[in-house]
C-alpha cells in the first residue's frame, strides 16, 4: 500500500529539511512543471486525477482552478491561498502533514499558485499549531534560499512569493472567504459568492483557495501522473486520504490509507475497535459539521460520494466516535455551544438560532426540557439549511443537531421525561 | 426591461434590480433589515427570504434571499409560500430572542422598523425562555442616544457610518450573538453625518438625543414639509412639532437633493427655533435712549402704520436666510432702488458671480444627486464638510464611480462583494484648499495653497483644457504637473463636475471653476458645476437684486430714507462695527428677526419674525432649485412672518395697493415682478389644492389629546387654526394619504409605521418621488455659454510683517441660527488663530500660546491653534465662531504679535 503523503514522515523524528526533502525527490514535481509543462496542463493533470478537495466539501480541486481567469488580459495579482486553520473539532490532519514534512505543502502550495499563474501565496495557519509555523517559517526560508521560491523559481521564469499568515484564531477564519477577510485585516466574516474567490478573492483579485492535503497531493500527482492517482484509491475518487479517530477507541490516531476505506476497517483495525467496556453509538464522520452515522452504517466506504449517500458527508475523514458511557444530548449541546461561540454574528440564523438550539438544549441537560422543545429544535435543524444562511457555519452546526435528533430521539425524550441527564450521576 | 413572475404572474422590472427592490417596487410587501436602498444587499438578516422555482412545473423551489438574487428574465419567485413564510417568522423570532421588548419606553416606539416587520411576518408568541444577552451602552455625545440591548444585528449603522459616509469611530465588535456596534470607547461620534443613523438603524438602539429631551411619538407630532436653513445647499427636512416647540427634524426624502441622508448642522440646528432667545414679542422704544419694553401686536401694527402712512423714504436690508417672499416684499416696500442686499460686500459680490456664471452657462449647476454620480471632480477653495456638508457626502459616492463602471461580473447591488472588488480604488477627487479637510481622505491630490494660487491652479487647469483660456505660464513648486494632471483627469471623465463657491470669499476662485468648466465645455463636455454659497437663499437674493450695503449708508446719510427696515438679519455679522453704526444712525430703525441679537437690541422696534417652522415661503440652493417649505406649527401669538409684518408697512406706505392676503398672492406679483423668479409658483401646489375635497393633515391620524392638551388653558376645545397660505391644515381632520410629493409631511403607510414607509412614495424604492422629486430649478444656462474670465491672481506674496486671513469653517459653530442651538454648540470649538508650525515658530509662539491678532475691525486675543501645510503667510481665522462674528473678513491682512507673559491672562 502505497503512502505518498506520509512517506517522509516518521514518528518521533524531525521532519526532513530541505536537503533531505529534495533527496527524497522533493521539489522534482515543481522544477518539471515551471520549467517543461504549461499552466493548464497542470490543471489538467489534476482534473484527470480526480483530485477532490480535502477541505470538507470535495468540490473537484483542477475543476476549481479552471475558473480563474488566464492569460496576459487576466487581472492580477494573482493568490493562492492555502487553508491550514484546522479548527474543525475532532480534525488533526493537516497538522500531521505540516508537522511531519513543511516542505510537501510548500511544493504543493506552489504547484497549484503555478497553475494558476498566481504571484503570491499565503499559508493560513491556525493559531494553536506553534511547531507547525516554526517549521513552516524555517522551511519557507529555506525554499526561498535554494530557490523554490521567489524571482525565478527554480531557473524558470515564474516567480512566487510565499507568507505564512497565522490567524487570530477563530473558526470562522477558516471559512473559505472569512479567510480572505482575515487575510485582509478585517472581520473575518464570510463573503457573498458569487462572486467566486477565483475571479474575485483577496484585494479583489482572483484567488484559489485549497486545502493542506488536497495540495500535499500536488507532487505526487505530477511526478507520478494522474492514473497512478486514481489507482491509490478503492473508489472513483483519486489518491489516498489521511484518516482520523478520536473518542473512546483503543487507538485514536491519524492513518494514510486508500480512498474510500470502509469505516469498519478503520475503527476496528485502524483504531483498534472500541476500548474496554465501551459500546460504539455513534460515528460524526468527517468533524462536527458532519451528521451523525451508527453503527447501522459501518460499511459505508469513506468517500464524499459514499457517505453522503449514507446521509452525512465525508468532510475531513477524521471520525468522532461517541460511545455508550457518553450523553449523546450532552455531545450535542457541546457541539452546538461550539458552533454558537465560533459564529462570526454575521447572519441572523447562525447567531440567532443557534443561541436559540444552545438554550433549548441546555434547559433539556439541565433537566428543564420540555417536549415540545424536541419540535423547536427540530425545525431549527430544518431552517438552518444551505441557502437559508449566508455561510455554511449554521448547517454545518444543523448537522450534527439534526441527525443527533433523528439518532438519538428516545435519549432526548428520556432527558425530558426525568427532568435530568440520565448519564449524570 | 425583465419579466418576472410573482406568485405565478408576471411582471415588468428595470433590469440590473434585486428581487427585494424590484419587489418593493412592484407594492409588494417583503420584510428586510440589513437592505436600504441606498447601501444594497448585503444578506445579512435573512429576511427579505422567498421562495424560487426553477420553472412553473417546479412546486418544490427552494429558498432565497429576495436581495442577493438577481431580477433577471424569467424569474419566478413566491412570495407567500408556507415554507418562505415560516422562515421569515423564524428569522424575526431569532432576532426578537435578545431584545428586550421595551417598546413601551423606546424612542422609536410606534415608528420601529422591527415591530412593523414583526407584525408583518406574522411572528406574534414568544416561545424562548432563557436569558437575553445583554450590554453596556455608551455616550456618543449630544447627538445620538445609544441602546445596544435593543439590537439585532443587521449592520446598517457601521454600513452606513463606515462605507457610505466614511467614518472611522463606530465599528462592530465581538461576535456571535453579542456583536457590539459602538465606539472603541464612549465618547463623540466623530463623523458630520452621525444623526442618520437615528434613521438608519431599524430599531431603538440609536436614536435621536434632541427628540429624547422633549420627546413625543410620531403620532404626535404635527409635521409639514420644510427645507433646511443652516446652509445653501437646500436638504429638504420634515421637521415635527407638539405643544408649540419644535422636536425633531427627520429626513425628507428628495432623490434629486439630499437623497435619504442629513448632516448633523442640519438635523439639529433646530433648536434655534426653541431658544429662549427667541423674540416672541413687538419690542419698541419710546425714544433712542429708553430701553424697549414688550408691546402688542395691535400696538405695533398701529405704530407701523403711524410710521409708514408718515412718507419718507424707506431703506430695506433683505436677507440671504430669509425666503424670497420676505425679501420680495421688503422691495416692495423700499422700492428696487433702496432695496439692499443685506450681504457683505464680499458675499454680495460673490453671489452675483455665482448667478452670472450659473446663468450664462454653458456649464449646468448640478444638484446633489448628479455629485454624487460624477467620476471625476475638482474642488476649487471650499471645505464642503463644513460648508456644504451634504455635498461631501455625494463626493464620497463619487470617487466610486469610475472604479464601478470598470468593475465587470459584480452586480452593483451586491455591496459587500463590490467593496470587496473594489477595494480602496477611488476615482479623480482634486481637491485645492488653504487648510487640510476631512474630503482629503479620499481625495486624489489634497493641494494646499493660498487662495489666489488656488486661483491660479484653476486657471492653469482651464488653460490646459483649452490654450484660448488664459492662465498662467507656470504656476512654480509641483502645481504645473498636478495642473495637467486634473486636466487629464477631466477629459478622461464621463461627467465632471467642478466645484467652488463663495467660502474663501475669492471671486478669482470662482471665476477659475467657472473657466475650467467653460474648457471643458469647449471640448464637447458636459461638467457639472457646483458653486455653493454660505445661506440657505444666498443664490435667492441674487435673483432678487439690490445693492450694497454702502448704498444704504449713502441713502440714510443723505436723508434719502429716514427708515430703515432689517429683515432677519444681524448686521454685526455682516460687516464692520462701525459702518453699522452708521446705518443704525437713521431716525427709525426697524428690525425683524427671530432672535436676540445684536441689530435688534439696537433696534427702534424689533418684530418677531416667525421661523422656518413657523412660515411659508421659498428658498432657492445654490443648485437654484426653488423649494417651498410650509408652517408645521403656527406662529406664536407675538410672532408674525417676516412678509406679513412688511406688508402692513407697505400698505400703510401705499406701496403696496390692496394686501396679498395669501402667500399665493405675493409669489404671483413677485413672478410678474422678477422675471428670474416667474417659475417659483410652480415649486409646489397652492393654496387652493385639495385632495378628495380635503386639505392634507398636518397631524396624524392617531394624533393624541386634541381635545386635551390645552385643557389647562381652557375645556373647550379651540378650533385649529386656519392656514390661508397652504394646502395644510392644522388638524387631523383632512386627507391622510400620500399627497403630491412637495406636500409629503410624513411618511406613513399601512403596515408601515416608520421611515421605510418613504418605499411607498416613490415609483421605484430609491428613485424619485411618485410625481417627480419637488423643486423648480429657476436657474438654466444659456445654451451660447459665457466667455473665459481673463484676470488671474498674481502669486501670493506676502507683505512683510504680515499675514493674509483665510476663513476657516465649522459645521458646528459658523453658521448663525444653529449657534443658537445647545447640542450644536456644545460641539463648536472656541475661537482661535491657525498658523503654519514654521510661521508659528518665527513669531515664537506654540500651539495654545495667545497671540494678538490686529485687523482692520478690531484686535483679538486668540490662541493658536499649528495647521500643518497651511500656506505660509496665511493665518486660518474660524467663521463666526463665539468673539469673531462679523471679524473675518477674507483678503484682509493681519499683523500678528505673540502676547507677553503678563498679558496671558487678559483674554
Amino acid at each position: 500500500m502505497e503512502t505518498p503523503l506520509t512517506a517522509n514522515i516518521k514518528p518521533g523524528r524531525r521532519p526532513p529539511d530541505i536537503k533531505a526533502y529534495r533527496k527524497a525527490g522533493g521539489y522534482r514535481a515543481l522544477r518539471e512543471a515551471v520549467l517543461k509543462m504549461r499552466p493548464e496542463e497542470v490543471t489538467q493533470t489534476v482534473k484527470d486525477a480526480n483530485l477532490k478537495g480535502r477541505g470538507g466539501a470535495g468540490f473537484d480541486a483542477g475543476l476549481k482552478w479552471s475558473f480563474v481567469p488566464m492569460g496576459e488580459e487576466a487581472s492580477g495579482p494573482k493568490y493562492v491561498a492555502i487553508n491550514a486553520d484546522e479548527m474543525e473539532p475532532g480534525t488533526f490532519k493537516d497538522r500531521l502533514l505540516m508537522e511531519g514534512d513543511p516542505h510537501q505543502l510548500i511544493e504543493g502550495a506552489a504547484l497549484a499558485a503555478y497553475a494558476i499563474q498566481a504571484d503570491v501565496a499565503y499559508i493560513f495557519l491556525r493559531r494553536e499549531y506553534h511547531l507547525s509555523a516554526r517549521l513552516l517559517r524555517r522551511a519557507i526560508a529555506e525554499a526561498y534560499d535554494s530557490g523554490c521560491l521567489g524571482q525565478g523559481i527554480l531557473g524558470s521564469e515564474y516567480s512566487l512569493d510565499m507568507h505564512l499568515h497565522i490567524s487570530a484564531g477563530r473558526y470562522m477564519s477558516g471559512e473559505e472567504t472569512g479567510m480572505l477577510n482575515a487575510i485582509e485585516g478585517r472581520r473575518a466574516n464570510p463573503r457573498a459568492k458569487p462572486p467566486y474567490p477565483q475571479v474575485s478573492g483577496l484585494w479583489g483579485n482572483p484567488t484559489v483557495v485549497n486545502n493542506v492535503e488536497t495540495v500535499c497531493n500536488l507532487p505526487h500527482i505530477v511526478n507520478n501522473g494522474a492514473d497512478w492517482f486514481r489507482n491509490l484509491s478503492l473508489t472513483a475518487e483519486g489518491g489516498t486520504k489521511i484518516y482520523g479517530a478520536s473518542g473512546r477507541v483503543r487507538r485514536p490516531g491519524t492513518w494514510e490509507l486508500p480512498m474510500g476505506t470502509p469505516l469498519r476497517e478503520l475503527v476496528e483495525e485502524h483504531a483498534g475497535g472500541m476500548q474496554q467496556g465501551y459500546r460504539l453509538r455513534g460515528i460524526i464522520p468527517g468533524g462536527a459539521s458532519t451528521e451523525f452515522l451508527t453503527p447501522a452504517h459501518l460499511d459505508v466506504k469513506m468517500d464524499f460520494v459514499s457517505v453522503e449517500a449514507a446521509g452525512s458527508r465525508l468532510g475531513t475523514g477524521t471520525i468522532i466516535v461517541l460511545d455508550d458511557h457518553s450523553c449523546p444530548v450532552g455531545m450535542t449541546l457541546n457541539l452546538e455551544q461550539f458552533f454558537l461561540r465560533e459564529s462570526c454574528g454575521w447572519c441572523t440564523p447562525c447567531w440567532g438560532g443557534l443561541q436559540y438550539a444552545v438554550e433549548l438544549l441546555t434547559g433539556i441537560e439541565a433537566g428543564a426540557g420540555r417536549m415540545e422543545d424536541l419540535d423547536t429544535l427540530d425545525s431549527l435543524a430544518a431552517m438552518l439549511a444551505p441557502g437559508h444562511t449566508f455561510c455554511a457555519l449554521a448547517p454545518g452546526a444543523a448537522e450534527p443537531l439534526g441527525s443527533a435528533l433523528r439518532y438519538f430521539r428516545e435519549d432526548f425524550e428520556r432527558h425530558i421525561r426525568q427532568q435530568r441527564c440520565p448519564w449524570s450521576s | 426591461m425583465a419579466l418576472i413572475y410573482v406568485e405565478n404572474k408576471a411582471y415588468k422590472v428595470e433590469d440590473g434590480q434585486n428581487l427585494l427592490a424590484a419587489c418593493l417596487s412592484l407594492g409588494f410587501d417583503i420584510p428586510y433589515f440589513c437592505w436600504h436602498p441606498a447601501m444594497h444587499s448585503v444578506g445579512a438578516c435573512r429576511q427579505c427570504a422567498v421562495k424560487q422555482f426553477k420553472d412553473k412545473h417546479d412546486a418544490r423551489g427552494k429558498i432565497v434571499m429576495s436581495c442577493m438574487t438577481a431580477a433577471v428574465d424569467g424569474v419566478r419567485i413566491s412570495i407567500k409560500d408556507p415554507e418562505a413564510h415560516a422562515f421569515r417568522a423564524a428569522v424575526i423570532e431569532w432576532l426578537m430572542l435578545n431584545h428586550p421588548h421595551d417598546c413601551p419606553v423606546c424612542d422609536e416606539g410606534g415608528e420601529c422598523h422591527l415591530q412593523d416587520m414583526t407584525v408583518m411576518t406574522g411572528h406574534t408568541r414568544r416561545r424562548y425562555r432563557s436569558n437575553k444577552r445583554t450590554f453596556r451602552n455608551q455616550d456618543l455625545g449630544p447627538f445620538v442616544s445609544h441602546e445596544m440591548n435593543r439590537c439585532i444585528q443587521c449592520y446598517r449603522c457601521v454600513r452606513f457610518y463606515r462605507d457610505y459616509a466614511g467614518g472611522r469611530d463606530l465599528e462592530s465588535f465581538s461576535l456571535r450573538n453579542q456583536v457590539y456596534f459602538g465606539r472603541h470607547e464612549s465618547g463623540i461620534l466623530e463623523s458630520e453625518f452621525s444623526g442618520n443613523l437615528v434613521e438608519i438603524c431599524p430599531t431603538g438602539v440609536f436614536t435621536d438625543k434632541s427628540l429624547k429631551q422633549h420627546y413625543a411619538r410620531k403620532w404626535d407630532l404635527m409635521t409639514a414639509p420644510s427645507v433646511c436653513v443652516h446652509c445653501g445647499l437646500g436638504c429638504n427636512t420634515i421637521p415635527g412639532e407638539r405643544y408649540g416647540t419644535l422636536r425633531r427634524i427627520r429626513n425628507r426624502y428628495n432623490g434629486e437633493v439630499n437623497g435619504y441622508f442629513l448632516c448633523d448642522r442640519g438635523r439639529y440646528g433646530y433648536l434655534f427655533v426653541n431658544s429662549p432667545d427667541r423674540l416672541r414679542q413687538p419690542l419698541q422704544r419710546r425714544s433712542r435712549n429708553a430701553a424697549p419694553e414688550p408691546v402688542s401686536v395691535e400696538a405695533a401694527l398701529a405704530k407701523v402704520e403711524k410710521i409708514f402712512s408718515g412718507g419718507g423714504g424707506v431703506v430695506g436690508i433683505g436677507s440671504p436666510r430669509a425666503p424670497l417672499e420676505a425679501n420680495y416684499a421688503l422691495r416692495r416696500l423700499s422700492g428696487p432702488d433702496r432695496f439692499i442686499a443685506g450681504q457683505s460686500d464680499v458675499d454680495l459680490a460673490l453671489s452675483r458671480v455665482a448667478r452670472q456664471i450659473l446663468s450664462e452657462g454653458p456649464a449646468r449647476s448640478c444638484s446633489i444627486s448628479e455629485a454624487a454620480d460624477a467620476d471625476a471632480v475638482f474642488v476649487l477653495g471650499e471645505d464642503l464638510s463644513n460648508f456644504a456638508p451634504r455635498l461631501s457626502l455625494a463626493l464620497m459616492q463619487s470617487v466610486r464611480r469610475q472604479p464601478l463602471e470598470g468593475l465587470e461580473g459584480i452586480p452593483l447591488w451586491q455591496d459587500a462583494a463590490v467593496r470587496i472588488a473594489l477595494q480602496d480604488q477611488r476615482g479623480p477627487l482634486y481637491l485645492a484648499m488653504p487648510a487640510p479637510t476631512r474630503l482629503d481622505a479620499v481625495a486624489t491630490v489634497a493641494y494646499q495653497d493660498s487662495p489666489s494660487g488656488i486661483a491660479r491652479l484653476g486657471f492653469a487647469v482651464a488653460n490646459r483644457l483649452d490654450r484660448n483660456a488664459p492662465g498662467p505660464e507656470t504656476l512654480g513648486r509641483d502645481a504645473d504637473s498636478l495642473a495637467a494632471e486634473i486636466a487629464a483627469a477631466l477629459v478622461g471623465a464621463k461627467r465632471p463636475l467642478v466645484i467652488s463657491g463663495a467660502g474663501l470669499g475669492s471671486e478669482a476662485v470662482m471665476q477659475a471653476a467657472a473657466n475650467v468648466a467653460r474648457a471643458l465645455a469647449g471640448r464637447g463636455q458636459a461638467p457639472g458645476l457646483c458653486l455653493t454659497l454660505p445661506e440657505a437663499n444666498s443664490l435667492g437674493a441674487a435673483l432678487i437684486g439690490g445693492g450694497g450695503l454702502s448704498r444704504a449708508v449713502k441713502a440714510v446719510e443723505t436723508g434719502e430714507a429716514a427708515t430703515i427696515v432689517i429683515l432677519e438679519n444681524d448686521l454685526y455679522r455682516r460687516a464692520e462695527p462701525l459702518l453699522v453704526e452708521r446705518l443704525l444712525a437713521a431716525p427709525r430703525v426697524i428690525v425683524l428677526d427671530h432672535l436676540l441679537n445684536p441689530a435688534v437690541e439696537r433696534a427702534d422696534m424689533a418684530l418677531p419674525a416667525a421661523t422656518f417652522a413657523e412660515s411659508d415661503g421659498t428658498l432657492v440652493s445654490s443648485e437654484g432649485r426653488a423649494q417651498r417649505f410650509f408652517k408645521v406649527m403656527p406662529p406664536g401669538e407675538g410672532v408674525r412672518e417676516s412678509w406679513r409684518w412688511i406688508e402692513a408697512m407697505a400698505l400703510a406706505a401705499g406701496a403696496l395697493e390692496s394686501p396679498w392676503g395669501t402667500i399665493d398672492n405675493l409669489i404671483r406679483d413677485m413672478a410678474a415682478d422678477i422675471p428670474a423668479l416667474a417659475p417659483v409658483g410652480e415649486a409646489a401646489p397652492g393654496e387652493g389644492f385639495r385632495l378628495h375635497g380635503q386639505k392634507i393633515a398636518r397631524q396624524p391620524r392617531g394624533y393624541s389629546g386634541r381635545t386635551a392638551m390645552n385643557a389647562s388653558v381652557n375645556v373647550r376645545e379651540p378650533r385649529p387654526p386656519g392656514d390661508p397660505d397652504s394646502p395644510l391644515a392644522f388638524s387631523m381632520e383632512g386627507f391622510q394619504g400620500r399627497p403630491p410629493a412637495p406636500l409629503i409631511q410624513r411618511y406613513w403607510s399601512p403596515g408601515w409605521n416608520s421611515v421605510q414607509a418613504l418605499n411607498k412614495f416613490q415609483d421605484e424604492v430609491g428613485g424619485p418621488l411618485k410625481g417627480g422629486d419637488p423643486g423648480k430649478r429657476l436657474i438654466n444656462p444659456a445654451a451660447s455659454g459665457g466667455s473665459y474670465s481673463v484676470q488671474f491672481p498674481e502669486p501670493f506674496v506676502r507683505p512683510e510683517g504680515e499675514w493674509l486671513i483665510v476663513p476657516l469653517y465649522h459645521i458646528f459653530g459658523s453658521e448663525e441660527l444653529s449657534a443658537f442651538s445647545p447640542p450644536v454648540m456644545e460641539l463648536a470649538p472656541a475661537a482661535y488663530v491657525a498658523l503654519a508650525p514654521d510661521d508659528a515658530a518665527g513669531l515664537g509662539a506654540r500651539a495654545g500660546s495667545l497671540v494678538e491678532v490686529a485687523l482692520p475691525g478690531g484686535t483679538l486675543r486668540l490662541p493658536v491653534r499649528l495647521i500643518d501645510s497651511l500656506p505660509e503667510g496665511t493665518a486660518g481665522l474660524p467663521v463666526y465662531l463665539p468673539g469673531l462674528e462679523g471679524i473675518v473678513s477674507p483678503g484682509e491682512f493681519a499683523r500678528i504679535r505673540v502676547m507677553k507673559q503678563g498679558q496671558q491672562g487678559l483674554t
